[in-house]
């Protein structure tokens, strides 16, 4: 059935055990153009392979965008 | 030779060295193209950029790293819409990360802004000091945006800030440099016995005379955005705070003479035919 996570807020249903990296492509995002926190922590480029989301996880994906 | 003067005169803030003393943020363009054109009319080597959640329904719009020469620019990304320490340092890494994953050198530094209001998005001077220390002991060479106020200035080099970078005026309001005197004494603070240390203007500027007066006054550089974004002719506006930023530089290396309240004559005084008024 999956688990419910947020991601930037918003819940999404996932497959149990999905990584970091399955979701950014399960997102279209580009991984060289994104950082991702989780539950506050920065889960770095190297670990999103290895980084299995679990029930109630709370994710954010950033971007640049232009600013002063 | 004048020019030459210059070229020799590179601004270096840390680890980093660029040919232009110029800062331009990225934000409020009109398009991607009219910031492409204003950016290089600047003649700037580091451009600003924010750290923002991905919009996840619109992934399909186009990217302001698809815009930007990552190759051509050092990026500096900053902590805007921040207002704790705790969210500013997030943002800080959330930033390096990005930045260490396109292989840009701006991966190293941050424009730390922690802010205390959102009417005159002033800074939080404790916040800013607390999320610096934090910064700087996570490695980062952390260039401050704060106020003119000469004392906080001093404290966030002490608390191991790489720049100290006073605003003119409140960010986006184009007052231009509304204390000289409070820059000057930050000035004589920040580089006392250390005269290399840089101190940005950051915030405020309207137009071309507020760069030439900033960098008049002694600073460093300067940062700007909406300045040359909103401008009516933005890459128009780039090119002239590229001469204006050159002209206040050269003023200041040469010296300007000290004001008096009477006139001195240009012309001599003896010989002339005139008679003189009692």
């Amino acid at each position: 059935m999956g688990v419910r996570i947020f991601v930037n807020d918003e819940p999404r249903q996932v497959a149990e055990a999905t990584s970091v990296a399955t979701l950014l492509v399960e997102l279209g995002l580009n991984p060289r153009h994104v950082a991702v926190e989780r539950n506050r922590e920065l889960v770095p480029r190297q670990q999103h392979q290895n980084c299995l989301l679990v029930a109630e996880d709370r994710l954010e994906f950033v971007t640049l965008v232009g600013g002063g | 030779m004048a020019t030459d003067q210059i070229a020799e005169q590179k601004l270096t803030i840390g680890t980093h060295t660029f040919d232009s003393r110029l800062i331009v943020g990225t934000g409020k363009y009109a398009n991607y193209e009219v910031m492409q054109e204003s950016l290089a009319a600047s003649g700037t080597d580091c451009i600003t950029v924010a750290v923002r959640r991905e919009r996840l329904i619109d992934s399909q719009g186009n990217n302001l790293l698809d815009a930007i020469d990552v190759s051509r620019y050092t990026l500096l990304p900053n902590t805007a819409g921040c207002f704790s320490a705790e969210d500013a340092v997030r943002v800080a890494r959330l930033g390096r990360e990005i930045l260490a994953g396109l292989e840009n050198p701006g991966a190293d530094w941050v424009k730390l802004e922690v802010l205390a209001d959102q009417k005159t998005l002033l800074p939080d001077p404790v916040a800013t000091l607390d999320a610096t220390r934090q910064l700087v002991a996570d490695g980062f060479q952390v260039l401050c945006y704060t106020t003119d106020d000469p004392v906080v200035a001093r404290q966030l080099k002490e608390a191991g800030a790489t720049s100290v970078m006073p605003a003119g005026s409140p960010i986006g309001s184009g007052q231009g440099i509304l204390n000289p005197n409070n820059i000057r004494i930050c000035l004589e603070y920040l580089k006392e016995g250390d005269p290399d240390y840089p101190v940005i203007v950051d915030a405020g500027v309207g137009t071309a005379s507020d760069v030439t007066l900033a960098m008049e006054l002694g600073v460093d550089g300067v940062l700007l955005n909406t300045g040359i974004a909103h401008a009516g002719n933005p890459v128009q506006m780039g090119h002239a705070m590229r001469h204006a930023l050159e002209a206040g530089r050269l003023a200041y290396l040469a010296g300007r003479i000290p004001k008096r309240l009477y006139a001195t004559a240009s012309s001599p005084e003896e010989g002339t035919i005139a008679g003189k008024p009692r």
